[in-house]
């Protein structure tokens, strides 16, 4: 192999990556401009004047981007723990032998959360979680829970969100947890259910090792889809009431379309890309560890 | 524990077995379900103070989304910009995941890096300077925009998914086509592409259907004429009395294509969600 010519190569991989250059690269050395100028275009009187660093310090002595920031971090240290239990419990389900007809039926269901379009699955949560009208009000009232007021609170309307998020991306855990579960070697685990009847016994001594790669997994990509998320908070909440639920990504958004500083919004949207970046430095590390690459 | 406790257990574990299974499926139905049937309630049904379970289905939301509200176009420009953007990644990607999974050279760890961080890079950090882009070029609501801005996810899915794919085909074959004088294109083009084609339909399939699922992008880069179907359903929101039933409809004929695509890869989804690092 090393004495073939590798000029073939070359040729066919330059144009993914001058496409990958020209929209994917392009567009963040010019946020990276952007972010040193002043750029309004609420105020296109004032020109594009550069202001060198001034956006960054604005960035970093803003306290609305720190409390998205923080919202962010509180939705996601919330939401994710959540999704990894229930979907570890329905992995566990989904792994265990017998009814094997349920069990692909219930696999098959984890397909809708995950297609279900995210702008659609706030308005969904929209919907359902209406204080008049609401199915969820409706069912809670059928164990004597009082009518909530979901989206109208601020605290409720953060709880709505997070139950959305959960519902569409638990099935996500589970069948990266299951496909984890199915590494395990089947002599392994019928040893360890004739040394030991407790489930959690066996969760924690043999399964355990083979669902580490896919927590790590997780845990990064659901950091990195939580700061992208956008789509589900706009159509279910708007980021409110107040801004009870603007996590970064929407906080941008109103900075840099219903605001229009965009110099301003590029410093946010670069500081955001460093977060990614470390993210996917992490993710290249940890779980891309042992590819053949 | 005594025997008889031991035989009570191994007797309910199957019914606990079934119940617990019964949750996940009701669960993960029960949102879509009720998208379904809101959308085929009549006006009054969809906003029922004591929501409505049992009522005679109507299509008059699907008509009136379709034919009054624009849905109809929103859904063509989705399939267009859509596929466009599939197409484009696959012709780009499929020689580059070949590359990738065949030869040696300097900078491969770096560009799969560069590969990756696409997927992690929030769409809000390109949105702000390609709407600038967009709007000197004179690019906002066109096709276009959106087809190339896509790109940088879809590109990516198709690149991880069939570099894998193309692993798994026989080094051997190359080597004898190479003896035979086949050129490197005739190698990939005549004998690789076809045999790792069950790889790039799923690829295709992932691509078209993250395209189609994105808001944020559609929302910044086009108006009325480019308008993508989740945006469609996004414009009712406006004034008090929203028209739920129709609401819903524009969310089922959005989603349900969907469903039935992610369920025809659903054995490939994690895949191509965690870029080839679960299978």
């Amino acid at each position: 192999m090393s004495s073939r010519s590798n000029t073939p190569a070359f040729w066919f991989i330059a144009p993914s990556v001058i496409a990958l250059l020209a929209i994917g690269l392009a567009p963040i050395l010019f946020a990276v401009f952007n972010s040193l100028h002043e750029y309004n275009l609420a105020r296109p009187a004032a020109g594009k004047p550069f202001v060198g660093l001034e956006n960054y310090l604005t960035v970093l002595t803003d306290g609305t981007f720190w409390s998205s920031l923080g919202r962010t971090v509180t939705f996601l240290v919330t939401a994710v723990p959540i999704q990894i239990a229930i979907g570890l419990w329905a992995a566990l389900l989904l792994h265990r032998p017998g009814l094997s007809f349920m069990r692909s039926v219930a696999r098959v269901s984890l397909v809708i959360p995950l297609a279900t379009t995210y702008a659609v699955v706030g308005l969904i949560g929209r919907l359902i979680f209406n204080r008049e009208f609401g199915v969820a009000n409706d069912m809670l009232g059928w164990v004597g829970i009082p009518v909530t007021d979901w989206l109208g609170d601020p605290t409720m309307a953060f709880v709505a969100l997070i139950i959305m998020d959960v519902w569409q991306w638990t099935p996500f855990c589970t069948l990266i947890l299951l496909a984890g579960l199915s590494m395990v070697p089947k002599e392994t685990e019928e040893a360890a259910r004739l040394e030991t009847p407790s489930a959690l016994r066996i969760l924690r001594h043999v399964q355990m090792p083979f669902l580490l790669p896919g927590l790590t997994a997780i845990l990064i990509l659901r950091t990195a889809d939580v700061l992208k998320e956008f789509d589900k908070i706009f159509t279910m909440t708007r980021g409110g009431p107040g801004a009870a639920t603007e996590l970064i990504s929407v906080y941008i958004q109103r900075v840099g379309f219903r605001v229009f500083d965009l110099g301003l919004a590029s410093a946010q949207a670069v500081v955001l890309l460093v977060f990614c970046i470390v993210l996917s430095r992490l993710y290249i590390r940890y779980v891309y560890k042992e590819a053949e690459l | 524990m005594s025997a008889e406790a031991a035989a009570t257990r191994r007797r309910i574990a199957p019914v606990g077995h079934f119940l617990g299974l019964a949750v996940v499926v009701l669960t993960s139905i029960f949102p879509f379900y009720w998208m379904v049937t809101t959308s085929l309630k009549t006006r009054a049904d969809a906003v029922a103070r004591d929501p409505v379970w049992f009522f005679s289905p109507t299509l008059a939301n699907y008509r009136e989304a379709l034919f009054d509200s624009g849905v109809a176009h929103a859904l063509l420009n989705s399939t267009i910009v859509a596929s466009c953007t599939t197409l484009l990644a696959v012709v780009l990607g499929t020689p580059a995941a070949y590359a990738l999974a065949r030869y040696e050279f300097r900078g491969k760890r770096e560009l799969w890096f560069w590969y990756i961080t696409n997927r992690m890079v929030s769409p809000i950090v390109l949105a702000v300077p390609v709407f600038l882009i967009a709007n000197s070029l004179d690019l906002i609501d066109t096709h276009l925009v959106l087809i190339l801005i896509y790109l940088t996810f879809t590109l990516p899915i198709v690149v991880w998914i069939c570099t894998d794919q193309f692993r798994g085909v026989p080094v051997a074959l190359d080597e004898a086509a190479r003896l035979e004088g086949a050129r490197a294109w005739t190698i990939f083009w005549r004998i690789n592409l076809p045999l790792a084609m069950p790889g790039v339909v799923v690829s295709a399939i992932l691509s078209f259907i993250f395209a189609w699922n994105d808001l944020l992008y559609a929302l910044v880069l086009t108006r009325t004429q480019a308008r993508t179907a989740p945006l469609a359903a996004t414009s009712f929101m406006s004034g008090y009395e929203l028209p739920w039933g129709v609401i819903m409809a524009t969310g089922t004929m959005i989603v349900l294509p969907m469903v039935i695509f992610a369920m025809l890869v659903s054995g490939r989804l994690v895949q191509g969600l965690t870029m080839g690092a679960v299978k």
